[in-house]
């Protein structure tokens, strides 16, 4: 048995991709040398800016020997035959073995292949993980063709045994393998050698190099949190800005300072996001106010004058970082509060492409204002405001501040509306419009927000539908999924009563038409104006629809327009016309917000085909009456009654789907009184005619329950009617009624679910 | 490394990086003589980093940003400002030593800072160019750039080179301790005649601040850029041959003097805020393509490594 360590040292290694490349290591190495033959116990990566390191602990020292058993020709079988099997196995005719088997003496070939010792195995192994390595973006440098993630320095492959260690022999591209490091770039530079990992973890210790990225990070955390609390204050947790510096450094030497009086008026959020995305530090903050008055810095190594002057330079950038970003906030709040207001910035986003087939912003924005509008009386909302909110609500995009930091957006928007004197209400739905942002972010309640949010999420799926730029696979450059998510949470759980269908028609028709406009180029619009002519001519039937003619030529003259319009309209008939192409589109739609609830009522125990139920009923575009539905449906599903009835459904459709076929009729009548024969069968009669009254006022009232209780009342006449009724009579009349019952049974049933959807 | 003095000027502090970089073997060259937006721009990096010839050279720039003109009143953001820059191809194994020298060259002490190398990947689109790298960062202010090229001008780097480029203003304000960019001594404070970075720069900043972004006639600079667009490709469309002297002459360098100018107008077409967000990719590729070219050119070229007949056996 012997231990490993591979330590591969280069210039440093970018933060992010730290962790990863050490498990690729990891796996890398680990595969191949098991692949390879070589087991071992265990294994861990570690990771610093400069090293990735990997231990290898209870390694065998040697691959096993392979015996394999190959069996051959007969005994007596033609000479090429035998030295064809020989030639394959690497044989010679006097090592193969004779065997008795039932079929007669057989030759056999034993061939054995010797184990290599572990080192050569390693050599190769990591060769290869080094040349291969999945770097996200890898370079060369020199005059060498070596791919790393930042040039590669040196290789540290030592093998221990108990009897002692051993260099792993290497050579990639001239770099050759050692057993030596070297420390901290800065406080200990010399090379070190090391015999094995706590060796070589020790004397990285005491060369200023903590090689754990989880150590890094505790002890960052610990002593931050320690200095914060000396001041009665507490360090903002943000686990991935901790992970972040821990890769920044090898030695971490935590420095708290403070923030000029001048910059603690701004808000908490631009003071955080400024100090952390330039300056990578931690905020700290005031518990009593919540203001961030200090910052916390890290430091890759110690110095004689305990970091004073390493503070002091940090809090001089910081200083100008935020004088930059009081200059912005003070900016954006004169607009905002001027005259023009925060409307001042529409302008600008009027030269902001949002997509190019779809227009700027600006449009964008109108486009959700109109249809905020709309949706403000469902939800409850102000239609002005809900108007005011969505106009206002992607203004800040044209802030300084937001142009910055754009993780910003929203939460300035709220900051400016407010300095603006806007409604509340509209305040809050700038921030609040973008929500929710994923699956377990908080979905607003505020009606004004509601609308907007609704309105803005609804835009961006019609729209992207439109123009055919659909998620597919994995691909979801838009987010569209987020999206068709976000108004399904918004609909259930502000209860809101909405028909989909009609809302997502009209936008699409809309963009579509738009989209057809685009496609005409400039001659074709002058042929537009050339049918102006003689429609006012009335040379032209009014009823021609202009906006659809693609021609390809210019129309100069009325007798020309004339020839190309029968062409165009030729054209026409060839080209599907808008209604029927966004009638297709908005019905994929809808069908891919129904696969978006079906996942998202999956997580809360909903089976999808109680949903398929449901969602092949009528009204399935409000998603609120859907889910109800199908909440009631799942109950009901899950309980005896339920289950045999449905047992009862399938066995009366079945019944009835085949005699219809065989009749070639539809048994849809109604049953007669008077053809009845049995008690049974006049029992269910009877409990049908009462149960479609009570079934079908039930789910007029949208009362679910009721009408669950209404099919559960069927259970025990259908059982019966099954138990003691023979449908297929030989009197026709008597056939066909009890036929005709059964279609009544199909019918009740019918209006609460498709039963026939459910499995089971 | 010896423990350097502080330095007390601007100017000091770009001759210590001169006799620095001159002592590491690299050629000292004057600044390329056209409006440039970066040192990278200078032939010295963008044509030298193409092809097999080694090279080292470092030089200071003056480099134009028409948008970062703020008067003269901003504190450290100006129009015209110096770049320090270092190439050297291939790029030496020690590259980073040789850096870090060169800081301590200039006053900074390495047992009392601290200095980190943070990611920050380099790519220029109007230059078809990129490598990968570091932000140097020095107690939290980033000092230089520092560049391992991979591409540039479309062309694959073999070897590469490593770049090194210095925002002069700003290190030097922090090694000095200064505030205000214009309150910075340009030479030495004791001599007979002081002056500060704001006698010879706060008039000409402002001067070019109003013309920049209100006065340079939009028109003239957009004829400009076409003519210069023009003239890059109806140079390099030049037979390779010279029909006066015989020679294989193409015209790589004047081809690029062309793209360069092209460049530079679209930052002040830029300034004065009439190209439009999708007008700006297309110029940015129509400079790119102008790049792009002008590198196919040179790596045609002796300096760029070409060892074909007519080039002459004696590349070294």
């Amino acid at each position: 048995m012997a231990d490993l360590l591979i330590e591969l040292f280069s210039e440093e290694i970018p933060a992010r991709m730290q962790a990863r490349a050490g498990e690729d290591l990891k796996k890398r190495m680990t595969d191949g040398l098991v692949e390879a033959g070589l087991t071992y116990a265990g294994a861990h990566a570690l990771t610093t800016p400069r090293r990735l390191t990997l231990a290898i602990e209870g390694l065998l020292d040697h691959s096993p020997t392979v015996r394999e058993e190959r069996k051959g020709p007969k005994v007596g079988a033609p000479d090429k035959a035998i030295e064809g099997f020989l030639r394959g196995a690497g044989l010679s005719r006097d090592q193969l073995e004779e065997r008795d088997t039932p079929k007669g003496a057989v030759y056999f070939a034993i061939i054995e292949k010797p184990g290599r010792p572990a080192a050569e195995i390693i050599a190769e192994v990591l060769e290869d993980t080094i040349r291969n390595f999945p770097w996200p973006k890898s370079m060369r440098w020199g005059a060498g063709s070596l791919r790393w993630v930042r040039p590669l320095h040196s290789i540290l492959c030592v093998l221990t045994r108990e009897d002692g260690n051993e260099v792993v022999p290497l050579d990639i591209d001239g770099i050759t393998s050692g057993d030596t490091t070297c420390g901290h770039r800065f406080m200990a530079p010399a090379r070190v050698s090391v015999t094995g990992f706590e060796d070589y973890a020790a004397k990285l210790k005491r060369a200023f190099v903590l090689l754990d990225p989880k150590e890094r990070e505790a002890a960052i955390w610990q002593d931050a949190t320690n200095q914060a609390f000396a001041s009665g204050l507490e360090v903002v947790d943000d686990k991935g800005l901790l992970a972040e510096v821990a890769g920044l450094v090898e030695w971490p030497v935590v420095l708290m300072g403070s923030i000029d009086a001048e910059f603690l008026d701004l808000p908490p959020e631009v003071l955080q996001t400024s100090m952390k995305e330039h300056q990578k530090f931690f905020s700290v903050k005031n518990p009593k106010t919540g203001r961030i008055e200090k910052f916390i810095t890290v430091a890759n190594r110690e110095t004689a004058d305990n970091g004073a002057t390493i503070l002091a330079g940090n809090q001089k950038v910081l200083s100008a970082r935020l004088a930059d970003a009081k200059f912005f906030w003070e900016n954006d709040l004169r607009i905002a509060k001027s005259e023009v207001g925060m409307e001042g910035w529409l302008e600008s986003l009027s030269n902001v492409t949002f997509h190019n087939k779809l227009g700027t912003q600006a449009a964008r924005i109108d486009r959700i204002a109109a249809l905020a509008r709309e949706i403000a009386p469902v939800v409850g909302a102000d239609a002005d405001l809900a108007e005011q909110a969505a106009k206002v609500a992607k203004a800040d995009l044209s802030s300084e501040m937001v142009y910055e930091f754009p993780e910003l957006q929203g939460l300035m928007g709220r900051y400016y509306a407010q300095a603006a004197g806007l409604p509340q209400e509209v305040a809050k739905a700038c921030q609040l419009h973008y929500s929710p942002l994923g699956p377990s972010d908080e979905v607003p309640t505020e009606p004004v927000s509601v609308a907007v949010a609704l309105a803005d999420k609804i835009d961006t799926l019609t729209g992207f539908w439109a123009i055919d730029e659909k998620p597919t696979g994995s691909k979801d450059p838009y987010a569209l999924r987020r999206a068709a998510l976000g108004v399904i949470r918004l609909v259930l759980s502000n209860n809101v009563r909405f028909t989909l269908s009609s809302t997502l028609f009209s936008l699409i028709r809309s963009t579509e038409t738009n989209q057809r406009r685009l496609k005409c180029s400039s001659k074709e619009r002058d042929l537009e104006a050339a049918i102006e002519v003689l429609r006012k001519r009335e040379e032209l039937p009014l009823a021609f629809p202009n906006k659809e003619v693609l021609v390809d030529e210019a129309a100069s003259s009325v007798e020309f327009a004339k020839t190309k319009v029968k062409e165009a309209k030729a054209h026409l008939e060839d080209t599907p016309s808008i209604k029927e192409v966004s009638s297709c589109k908005s019905n994929h739609l809808l069908s891919f917000f129904h696969d978006r609830l079906k996942v998202f009522l999956r997580d809360q125990g909903i089976r999808h085909d109680v949903i398929d139920a449901c969602i092949a009923m009528e009204g399935n575009d409000d998603l609120t009456l859907l889910v109800k539905r199908a909440r009631a449906l799942e109950a009901f599903m899950s309980s005896e009654d339920g289950e045999n009835l449905l047992q009862g459904f399938k066995r009366a459709n079945n019944i009835l789907s085949q005699a219809e076929e065989k009749d070639g009729v539809e048994y849809s009548y109604g049953a007669d009184k008077k053809f009845i024969e049995d008690a049974a069968e006049a029992a269910l009669f009877d409990a049908l005619a009462a149960g479609e009254g009570a079934i079908s006022s039930a789910i007029e009232a949208e009362d679910f329950a009721a009408a669950m209780g209404g099919m559960a009342a069927l259970r025990a006449p259908v059982d019966a009617f099954f138990e003691a009724v023979q449908v297929n009579s030989d009197n026709q009349v008597v056939r066909r009624n009890r036929l005709n019952l059964l279609s009544q049974i199909r019918k009740v049933c019918g209006q609460v679910a498709d039963l026939s959807r459910i499995e089971g | 490394m010896t423990q350097t003095t502080a330095p007390r000027s601007f100017q000091e502090i770009i001759l210590r990086l001169q006799t620095y970089w001159a002592s590491k073997g690299c050629a000292i060259l004057q600044p390329y003589d056209m409006e440039v937006g970066a040192g990278t721009f200078h032939p010295a990096t963008t044509l030298r980093s193409l092809g097999s010839n080694a090279w080292a050279a470092a030089y200071v720039q003056p480099s134009r940003r028409p948008t970062d003109g703020r008067y003269g009143e901003n504190p450290n953001r100006l129009q015209h400002y110096y770049q320090y820059q270092v190439l050297i191809k291939p790029s030496p194994p020690d590259l980073q030593e040789l850096y870090l020298g060169s800081l301590e060259a200039i006053g900074v002490d390495m047992e009392l800072h601290d200095i980190r190398f943070v990611e920050d990947d380099w790519e220029s689109p109007t230059l078809g160019a990129w490598g990968l790298g570091w932000e140097v960062w020095c107690d939290g202010m980033e000092v230089s750039q520092f560049t391992y090229f991979q591409q540039v001008g479309g062309h694959d780097c073999h070897p590469v080179s490593g770049e090194l480029t210095y925002g002069l203003e700003r290190l030097a304000m922090y090694i000095l301790g200064i505030d205000h960019v214009m309150d910075m001594p340009f030479n030495d404070p004791q001599s007979p005649q002081p002056l500060t970075y704001g006698d010879i720069f706060k008039q000409t900043e402002e001067e070019y601040a109003r013309w920049n972004f209100d006065v340079a006639n939009t028109e003239v600079l957009l004829r400009h850029f076409e003519e210069a667009e023009a003239e890059c490709a109806a140079i390099l469309a030049q037979e390779h041959m010279d029909p006066k002297t015989g020679k294989r002459i193409i015209m790589a360098h004047p081809a690029y003097d062309q793209c360069i100018k092209a460049s530079h107008i679209f930052n002040l077409l830029d300034a004065r805020g009439v190209i439009s967000v999708t007008e700006r990719q297309a110029y940015i590729g129509r400079v790119r393509t102008l790049a792009k070219q002008c590198a196919d050119a040179f790596v045609l070229t002796e300096a760029g490594g070409h060892t074909g007949e007519t080039a002459g056996e004696t590349a070294a």
